[in-house]
């Protein structure tokens, strides 16, 4: 069965992707490139696949989607990638496809779903997320920004930041807080609404590794339509819970970073040399990187096991997010840590020309690396929820 | 847990059930105390005959079940779990992995059966220095008459002192420190010229001391090629090592067992210890690390089952990982007991002692290391 729909998915591809696309890098807002040629053949290939359904292949075709399985999606991922090229629309589409589109599925209205998950699963219309506050991050629950009803719907006041790509996005699921008399989880609400209007201004934060996706945006009476209210009032910490499962669930495998593609003990060999028996020069060195690969390789066998589990039945994916969310930071910021000790000198540079492309990416990658032990629940959070929801060991921290 | 067949599923809960009933770690504490000499209950071990368990490893026309790795796997780890004692690791993985793997048909029909009915029990010589060195072997066997003369000593032999066969790795040709000139020997433990010593160690455990002094075998004692014995023992280290991690994944399992309720139950400062976060945070990273090391395993057996072609990487992959988890474990349960860890009365001291030894055989964690890296190319 899988035999034929891998074959379906082989034609198609060859027949439907435009050889002007092939092998162009896809970033999170589509091709670098300006020639037109590949501009439209970009335009082309997002049309087909939102055609086929297949920029969220798993959802309901009602919705845009193409009602497949997990593993068919991850044929059509892998035989894509084989081509030579992706698909485009989880990008385009910000967090739509991979958080606040599976979340809508769950907890949405019927309208809700019609009038917002199509849009997502063709890449036309980019989401943003509005979770942390400046004093909400680890603590996302005393967040403070504001959303009261009026006859016309909710008026939003308050302040977003780390909003990746607020700037360039038309719609945001945003937390608010509906009730400040309730406790702290349950006056919260999540609405949905437009970015492009009067009330929402966004500032984009420059980090540490230079020009960041991430924004400050500012609400001041800015509108949410009243229907645009997801799941029920003052219940948005189940549905935001929910929506950072998900976030962690697309974390967990190590992130493909653009210098992933080389094995770090490559580099070393390059830049530190072997003896004549092949070890590398610095035994130091040799031996935690093998202790690196072997971490990576453990967190590696764990997806495949835990996928496999879940196909069987045996465990609840989520409950292991948040292992998996740990080690997929520990492997990731490892490398970074190890690639920059193996170019030495030549791994502490900030502005390229005197550096390799490689070597300036290098540093850049390590720097960027520094949030993921940050963003979507802190490691310290991760290991809270791991004590607390898997061990069953008694809260820790401080509940409102 | 990967996906297991019902048999398989059947068996494993058949060995938890059985270890927590039957051979309890408070029935291998009885046999310390006894201070018998004997390494294990020899009616445990005939339960475990009886169980088919000896058999696992061993084709049906011998008959065994021939149920794979994953299944002996499934078994070792309910075994280290209450550190019951016994030869199934020495003998029935150990052993018969070296007659299947090398043995000739004539070896292997006049052993295999015994391992199977319980009567052999045939385990492996090999080190002979305080590291774990297979190329170093230096116990020498030179041809003389019909057969060879071995000559030196093996040290730290599981169950060398209830065996009643042993594997000797020896020198044939080339000098210690070659991969090439290395052969497998099979001799009866009572042949002349053979001085077994029990070597006391922390475990409690059935290890042994043995010195050849002209001992003669045939050469139908021969397992596996003159001279080219280096890779076949490979084959069955990797084996071994990828058994003892699932043994390792076992007692380190029961460790973190032993210290989440102690952790839920321990009251100081009028709550209990649990609540504190350093300790929760602690019990989070044991329990990744938990997680790790059972994937390595069951990747590491199905490897095996598989006939794929990397199980050394992955063999030296789980006994490094394992190996990391259970060092860290077997001091946190110490560590977070306080106090009544510190006792004998309690067992957590039976785990910290049988973790060290089980870190070092088939290669500590440096040894792994450094070869992982040394078959990854670098």
């Amino acid at each position: 069965m899988t035999g034929e729909f891998e074959i379906s998915v082989r034609d198609w591809v060859a027949a439907n992707l435009p050889d002007a696309l092939v092998n162009v890098p896809i970033g999170m807002y589509g091709v670098d490139s300006e020639d037109p040629q590949v501009v439209e053949a970009f335009e082309l290939w997002r049309q087909r696949l939102a055609a086929q359904g297949w920029g969220a292949p798993t959802w309901p075709q009602e919705y845009g989607g193409a009602g497949l399985t997990d593993t068919q999606a991850k044929v059509i991922s892998r035989i894509i990638a084989e081509a030579g090229s992706m698909n485009p629309i989880p990008y385009l589409a910000g967090m739509g496809v991979t958080m606040v589109g599976p979340t809508l599925l769950e907890y949405g209205t019927p309208e809700q779903k019609s009038r917002h998950l199509p849009g997502m699963a063709s890449g036309e219309v980019r989401w943003c997320l509005g979770l942390s506050e400046p004093n909400a991050g680890s603590d996302l629950a005393s967040l403070s920004m504001s959303a009261e009803l009026d006859d016309e719907g909710w008026v939003l006041n308050g302040q977003k930041t780390w909003t990746s790509g607020a700037d360039k996005s038309q719609w945001c699921g945003a937390l608010v807080r509906t009730d400040r008399s309730a406790a702290k989880r349950d006056g919260i609400s999540f609405l949905l609404l437009e970015m492009d209007q009067a009330g929402i201004e966004t500032r984009p934060i420059r980090l540490i590794a230079g020009e960041s996706p991430f924004c400050e945006t500012f609400f001041s009476n800015a509108r949410a339509r009243k229907d645009d209210l997801l799941g029920e009032l003052n219940d948005g910490w189940s549905v935001v819970k929910r929506l950072l499962q998900h976030e962690r669930q697309s974390q967990t495998n190590a992130p493909a970073t653009r210098s992933a593609a080389t094995p770090v003990q490559d580099v070393a060999k390059r830049y530190l040399g072997t003896n004549p028996d092949g070890t590398l020069t610095d035994p130091d060195l040799r031996s935690r990187l093998a202790d690196h690969l072997m971490d990576t390789a453990a967190h590696e066998l764990t997806i495949a096991r835990i996928m496999t589990d879940a196909r069987g039945g045996n465990v609840e994916v989520s409950a292991t997010a948040s292992i998996l969310k740990n080690s997929a930071t520990d492997v990731a910021q490892g490398r970074s840590e190890l690639l920059l000790e193996i170019m030495g000198n030549q791994g502490l540079g900030w502005e390229p020309g005197e550096y390799t492309q490689e070597e300036a990416l290098a540093v850049r990658e390590w720097l960027g690396g520094k949030s993921m032990s940050i963003y979507g629940g802190s490691y310290e959070v991760q290991k809270n929820i791991i004590s607390k929801n898997i061990l069953g060991l008694p809260e820790t921290t401080q509940k409102g | 847990m990967a996906v297991l067949t019902e048999e398989q599923t059947l068996i494993r809960d058949q060995a938890s059930a059985w270890v927590i009933d039957k051979a309890p770690v408070s029935s291998f504490r009885a046999l310390r105390d006894s201070e018998s000499g004997q390494g294990f209950q020899p009616e445990t071990f005939q339960a475990m005959v009886d169980m088919g368990w000896s058999g696992i490893l061993v084709p049906e026309q011998y008959g065994g079940s021939d149920l794979g790795y994953l299944t002996c796997g499934l078994i070792l780890e309910q075994l280290g779990r209450q550190l019951t004692a016994s030869p199934f690791f020495a003998s029935s993985l150990v052993g018969a992995t070296a007659l299947a793997l090398a043995g000739n048909s004539a070896q292997q029909e006049a052993l295999l059966p015994g391992i199977v009915d319980g009567s052999a029990i045939v385990v492996l010589a090999l080190e002979e220095s305080s590291r774990h060195q297979p190329e170093q072997t230096a116990l020498q066997a030179d041809q003389e008459g019909d057969g060879f003369a071995l000559n030196g000593s093996k040290t730290f032999v599981a169950e060398g002192m209830a065996a009643t066969h042993c594997i000797v790795a020896s020198r044939t040709s080339g000098e210690p420190g070659d991969a090439r000139g290395i052969s497998l020997f099979l001799v009866p433990s009572d042949a002349q010229g053979i001085t077994r010593t029990a070597l006391p160690t922390i475990d409690s455990r059935d290890h042994a001391k043995l010195s050849f002094s002209n001992v003669h075998v045939d050469n139908s004692a021969l397992l596996g090629t003159l001279d080219e014995g280096m890779p076949v023992l490979e084959a069955v280290l990797d084996r071994a090592r990828i058994g003892l991690a699932a043994e390792m994944l076992g007692t380190a399992s029961q460790a973190f067992d032993m210290t989440l309720e102690y952790l839920k139950t321990r009251q100081q400062f009028g709550k209990v210890i649990g609540s504190f976060q350093a300790l929760g945070h602690r019990a989070a990273e044991m329990y990744s690390l938990m997680e790790q090391s059972r994937s390595c395993v069951e990747a590491a057996l199905q490897a095996v089952d598989a006939g794929a072609d990397n199980v050394p990487q992955l063999a030296s992959l789980a006994k490094c990982q394992v190996g990391k988890f259970l060092f860290k474990m077997s001091n946190e349960l110490i560590q977070i007991h306080g106090g009544i860890g510190m006792t004998d009365e309690f067992d957590a001291g039976l785990y910290l002692k049988r973790a060290r030894i089980l870190e070092a055989s088939f290669g500590n964690r440096a040894y792994h290391r450094d070869r992982y890296a040394t078959l990854m190319d670098f």
